[in-house]
This record gives structure tokens, C-alpha cells and sequence, in this order.
């Protein structure tokens, strides 16, 4: 069944004309997603050619909603115009959003969590600054290369995208059934602990992959979150035991403030929680085969 | 970016928070004459203020009180170049004293779980407030602030109010309070602090201390650059900076070069445990050079790297992912090229792992360039420990 993405999502590419957009819309199309349109409000009426095959673009995200039916919009409007992009797939009531563009001002995040939130969350916002969401063999929303692991039973969650890349290129003999990359942002829509809660809930998922970084206490918050909630195996990564203190580490929200936000500190609060940790990539796909053989 | 405590109240001023007057000097030169003028308008008691960006600088001697041009000369002296707790003095502020009656806390910050804004105040000031918050909780107030919502003059009294200030502070906090968040808001910043906000005997509430951090993020609608500090920061970082390249300097030996913030994160922690087994080498630098490796990009990032004296191997970690590995080696190959091209022979060896999309192909094509210095390695594991071996090697002249 996967989580958020499933092979009967309709996707649509807000930003569809720009260059990122056609090339990973091409991409997303080639990996088997139904890539339903786009949206430009300078192009509308006229179609992109995705590798061949032509879309239709509109001019809103409601209107574009209303003639294909689709229910997740991946974002690649630049950051200057992203907010006003996201709050437009709000109001249109679009199930999924997904907002890969990196570099978004963390105010413009803030008002548009804040624009989702007063409107109940009926809209679900994904990143921003994220590679998306795979569900091998069913679809890809986002840039996660999609011929870079198999489908599976593993559920993955992380801040970082190279590293969501590396661990499902590690574990692809055992294949997953959802990767979420939510993003490295200080102020993200889904969180580590959101997507541990679907991942506990799907029939399709037996364990889970999560991997972290320095800043912020969303991974000591997921800890507690799966020690009370989560009975599947959950096996954790975290980076940056290296970074020094007061330095941004390429990632907006990956730095260490005085004491907090410690890789150490993420680790033991989640062994804590029983979760094993691995100490490299590689040693984390190794716990997590243990944990599948042992099934 | 941080600020200065200087260019926070220049930009305290511009929104019409409160400042005691100042201004800014780089020599005790400059010191006197700003306190002469200070003293002509009948203020002659200064305080001198060492502007680095860390805590801690009153314990360390770096803010003290002077009576007139001659002291305020003097005082500046003995602060400019003194270093506090690692940070060298360039600058220090030289501000009119006040007759501080009370001192309070106000800031604006980003709450990163709650995803929104909290505004913190305090009847208690000048002091750490994290200190303030531990040993007596009830009198820190931490009141959200809706982003939609903002802060308006019913928000500012509710929250110094909140924070316990008295009444006689209490209407002129407000107004500060508003202000400030007009900084914060406007300017894209992503903490805004008063501290302390006192209420001197003539009855003015004053920002006396200010901390501000801008987001960078934001440099495209901002002129955050005019702020942006040149002799305080690492001159490989803005060599970095100034090529739109993501670098930080580290201590280690170990030049690392990588795709994606998280992966290099990762990679220096895997050079520093394999460093344990040869005499604790570590890495030298963080330097994420992106999605689309180009070979200009993969040139400068070497060039920079290759500039840190102290690095004595290079680790090219990268996982193919939207990249092909085959651009990745090309640019690795045309990089090296360049560099020798302009007479910077590359001398030092360089680790490369490449893996994921179309690794094979990238494999090759290093393999058949040749290129003496370079040697690769099928994990990233392997690739750490065998670049590690190889700065502990040439830092002992093995």
C-alpha cells in the first residue's frame, strides 16, 4: 500500500515549464508516476513535453486539480515564489504537497505552516528543501533517483537527501515500500514522527530506516514518539558527530546551538527508545539485514 | 549570519527601537574622538564595548565603563585585540552610559519544533536567560507569535505584560516590543534579542544589548551583504563563499569532498573514526559541492581545498544520484587538468568513491585518465580509511 504515494496518486508539477520541472517531471513520468500536468500561469492552454509525452499546463493548481483529478502537486517554483505557490495548492485544497525547492526563506515557511494549519491540514505539506517521496515500483514524486533500489517492506524516513539515496542503494537486496525525504530545513510540514505513525500503520511496511542530523530535537521527539507508538523494528542513523558547534553544515537547519541539537544527544535518546543506531551507513543496512533475517 | 551588537542597533535604529547613542570605532584613535563628541553634547561617561560574537565578554574584560576622551581612548586600547574565548577584537563600541534603574529581557525566535515564532520576555535581565529560565522558570514568559498574525500593539502589551514588567516600564516596552518585531519580520531574521531592555532613572526603556541572526536564505530580497564580516571570518571560507561554494574549515588533515549536506555530514564522521586507527587524523573541511557536479565546480572545490595548508589527502565521496557518476569523473579529471594548466600541480593523493547512478561508466573513465594522485575505492568506508592512512602517511613523512 506504501504511505502518501501510491500508484493510483495523480501528480501534478507546479512549475512544470521551468528546467527543473520538465527535466524531473520527465524523470518522475519515466519512473511509472502518472505525471497528470502542470502549472504555469503564464503557459496556460498549452501542453510540455515530458520526454515525449505531452501534458496539459493551467494556469492554477485548482484548476489543474479540477480537469485531471490529481491529488499531489511537487513544487518547483523557485524560492521567491514558493510561498505564494504553496498557499495557492492550500486554498485549492490539494491533498499532497510537496515542496522540493531549496533556499526557501524560513519566514515564508513558517506563514505558509501557519496558512496549512489554520486550515485544519487538510493540506499535506512535505518538505520544503526535500528529494520528495518514492514508493519503488509504484511512484516517485520529487528528484530520488527512481532505478536506485527495488520495491520492498522497508519504510524510510530522513532529513538528507544524498543519504536517502545512499541507504536505499545499500538496502536495495531488501527493497522498500516507502521512502519520505522531509527535508533539512529548520521549519518542515512533515516531520520524522508523522511519518513513523503512517509507517507503523501500514500493512505493507515491517521495518523502518530513520535517518538524522545535527540541529533542531525532532529526532529526540521521534525517540519518545516510538518508544510509546511504535512497535515495528525501527534502526537509526544520524550525521554529523564531526560538526563543530555554531556552524550551518550545508543544510539550513543542520547546526549545533550551544549544547543542543548534538548528534550524541540524538543518538542516546534513541537507543533510550530501543532503537539501535548505526555508527556509519553501511553499518546501519547491516543492522537492518540483522533485523530482517531474524523475522 | 550573526550580527555585530554595532550593526544590531544600527538596525534597531532604522525601526526606531530605542538605542542609547553610539557608535562604532577600530582604533583607540577613533575612541577618543568619539567620546570628545559625546562629551561636548554633555555625556563624557562611555561605556567600551569589545564587539565579537560570543557570550561571555564582560567576565573576560572586554565591556568597561570610562570617564572622557583620555579613559575611553585608554579603555579601547586595552580591549581592541584582545581575544575572547577565541574570537579577536576589531572593533569596539563606544556607547553614552546610562543610569540603569531595572534591567529585562525581550527577544523574538524561531520555534523549530512548534514550527511558528515565540516571543520571550523577562522582568529578569542581563543576565543569560537560558540561566534566568532554570533557576526561576515562572518569570520567563514564552508566548507564541502567529507568522500570519504578527506582533501589533495589543501582542506587544500582552506580552510584557506576560513577562511581569512593571507599570512604569510597561507602555514603552510595548512599543519596543512592536518595533522589534518589525525588525525581525522585516529583515528575515531569525532571532531578534534585547538584553538588557532597561529602564533608566529618567524613565526610558532602551535597548542596551542586542543579538540579531539574519537568514540567509533571505539574501534575495535583503541587503543582508553590507553586514556580511570580513575580518572575523576564515579566509578560505569566503574564498568559498565568493565561488557559491558550501564550505566550512575544520582542524583535521583530511580534505573532504562531497554531494548532498547529509552524505558529507556523514562522511566526515566516517573519516574521523577510521582516523582513530592512524594517530586520531580527522577531517579538514565540509564541503558539499551539490547536485550537479560540473568540473568548474569540482575545480574550485578543489582548488579551496587543496588551499588548506594542513590538509594532507583528499576524499571525493559521491553518490550518484540525479548526477551521473560519469559527469562526476569527468569533472574530477578536467579539474585536475585545470589546476595543473595554471602551473598548481596536484600533488596531494585523492581518495575518490564513486557510487549509485552509472557508476561503472565513472569508474572507468578515471581509471583511463590515468592520473597518478588519484586511487579509487569501492566503499565509503574503505575510501575513508584508506584516506586517512594516506594523511597519516604524509604527515610523518612516510
Amino acid at each position: 500500500m506504501a504511505i502518501f504515494l501510491t500508484g493510483h496518486s495523480r501528480v501534478i508539477v507546479q512549475g512544470i515549464t521551468g528546467s527543473e520541472g520538465r527535466r524531473h517531471g520527465t524523470r518522475m513520468l519515466a519512473a511509472g508516476t502518472q505525471v497528470v500536468g502542470g502549472t504555469n500561469p503564464r503557459k496556460a492552454g498549452q501542453t510540455v513535453d515530458l520526454g515525449g509525452t505531452e501534458v496539459p499546463v493551467f494556469a492554477t493548481t485548482a484548476e489543474a486539480m479540477a480537469a485531471t483529478g490529481a491529488d499531489v502537486s511537487v513544487v518547483f517554483v523557485p524560492p521567491a515564489g514558493t510561498k505564494d505557490a504553496v498557499i495557492e495548492a492550500i486554498d485549492a485544497s490539494m491533498p499532497l504537497v510537496i515542496v522540493i525547492t531549496e533556499g526557501i526563506p524560513v519566514h515564508d515557511t513558517a506563514i505558509f505552516w501557519a496558512y496549512a494549519s489554520a486550515k485544519g491540514n487538510a493540506t499535506r505539506i512535505v518538505g520544503p528543501n526535500c528529494p520528495g517521496i518514492a514508493s519503488p515500483g509504484k511512484s516517485n514524486a520529487g528528484i530520488i533517483p527512481a532505478d536506485i533500489t527495488t520495491e520492498g517492506r522497508l519504510g524510510l524516513v530522513s532529513k538528507s537527501g544524498t543519504l536517502t539515496y545512499q541507504m536505499m542503494y545499500e538496502l536495495r537486496d531488501i527493497g522498500f515500500s516507502t521512502a519520505v525525504g522531509i527535508g533539512g530545513d529548520p521549519v518542515i510540514g512533515t516531520t520524522h514522527i508523522d511519518c513513523l505513525r503512517a509507517f507503523a500503520e501500514d500493512p505493507e511496511t515491517d521495518a523502518i530506516v530513520m535517518i538524522g542530523e545535527i540541529g533542531g530535537d525532532a529526532e529526540e521527539r521521534a525517540a519518545a514518539f516510538i518508544e510509546r507508538n511504535v512497535t515495528k523494528p525501527v534502526v537509526a542513523y544520524v550525521a554529523g558527530f564531526t560538526a563543530p558547534e555554531g556552524k550551518t553544515m550545508g543544510h539550513a537547519g543542520a547546526i549545533i546551538s550551544g549544547s543542543a541539537g548534538t548528534a550524541q544527544a540524538k543518538k542516546e535518546a534513541l537507543e533510550k527508545a530501543g532503537v539501535r543506531v548505526g555508527r556509519t551507513p553501511s553499518g546501519t543496512a547491516e543492522l537492518v539485514r540483522e533485523i530482517m533475517r531474524s523475522r | 549570519m550573526d550580527l555585530f551588537e554595532y550593526q544590531a542597533k544600527e538596525l534597531f535604529a532604522e525601526y526606531g527601537v530605542p538605542v542609547q547613542r553610539c557608535r562604532v570605532a577600530a582604533s583607540p584613535e577613533e575612541a577618543r574622538e568619539i567620546a570628545a563628541v559625546f562629551a561636548a553634547e554633555g555625556s563624557p561617561v562611555t561605556v567600551v564595548k569589545a564587539q565579537v560574537k560570543v557570550g561571555g565578554r564582560g567576565k573576560a574584560g572586554g565591556v568597561k565603563l570610562a570617564n572622557g576622551p583620555d579613559e575611553t581612548e585608554e579603555k579601547a586600547r586595552q580591549i581592541l585585540g584582545m581575544d575572547i574565548n577565541g574570537h579577536t577584537v576589531h572593533k569596539v563600541l563606544i556607547a553614552c552610559a546610562s543610569d540603569i534603574a531595572q534591567e529585562y529581557y525581550l527577544s523574538y525566535l524561531l520555534d523549530r519544533s512548534a514550527r511558528t515564532f515565540v516571543a520571550i520576555c523577562s522582568v529578569q535581565g542581563g543576565v543569560e536567560i537560558e540561566e534566568v529560565a532554570h533557576t526561576s522558570p515562572e518569570s520567563v514568559a514564552r508566548i507564541p507569535v502567529d507568522p500570519l498574525a504578527g506582533v501589533d500593539a495589543a501582542k506587544a502589551a500582552e506580552i510584557v505584560s506576560a513577562g511581569g514588567l512593571p507599570p512604569e516600564a510597561a507602555a514603552q516596552a510595548a512599543v519596543l516590543a512592536e518595533r522589534l518585531w518589525a525588525v525581525f519580520a522585516d529583515e528575515d531574521a531569525t532571532l531578534v534579542e534585547v538584553n538588557p531592555m532597561a529602564l533608566t532613572d529618567q524613565g526610558e526603556v532602551l535597548a542596551i544589548d542586542g543579538k540579531v541572526s539574519l537568514d540567509d536564505n533571505a539574501a534575495f530580497r535583503q541587503q543582508h551583504a553590507r553586514f556580511a564580516d570580513t575580518e572575523g571570518a576564515d579566509p578560505l571560507e569566503s574564498r568559498a563563499r565568493a565561488k557559491h561554494l558550501n564550505y566550512v574549515k575544520l582542524d583535521g588533515q583530511v580534505g573532504i569532498i562531497g554531494n548532498g549536506a547529509g552524505l558529507v555530514m556523514s562522511t566526515l564522521d566516517v573519516v574521523a573514526y577510521a582516523g582513530e586507527a592512524f594517530g586520531g587524523v580527522r577531517p579538514a573541511n565540509f564541503l558539499d559541492i551539490g547536485g550537479g557536479a560540473s568540473a568548474q565546480v569540482m575545480a574550485d572545490g578543489l582548488e579551496i581545498v587543496l588551499s588548506d595548508p594542513s590538509v594532507r589527502s583528499v576524499l571525493v565521496n559521491v553518490f550518484g544520484g540525479i548526477t551521473s557518476c560519469d559527469a562526476v569523473a569527468n569533472g574530477i579529471v578536467a579539474a585536475i587538468g585545470m589546476l595543473g594548466a595554471r602551473g598548481e600541480q596536484v600533488s596531494h593523493p585523492i581518495v575518490v568513491r564513486l557510487d549509485g547512478n552509472n557508476a561503472a561508466e565513472g569508474r572507468r573513465i578515471l581509471a583511463e585518465a590515468g592520473i597518478g594522485v588519484v586511487e579509487q575505492v569501492a566503499t565509503m568506508d574503505d575510501a575513508a580509511r584508506r584516506a586517512a592512512e594516506l594523511a597519516a602517511a604524509a604527515a610523518t613523512g612516510a
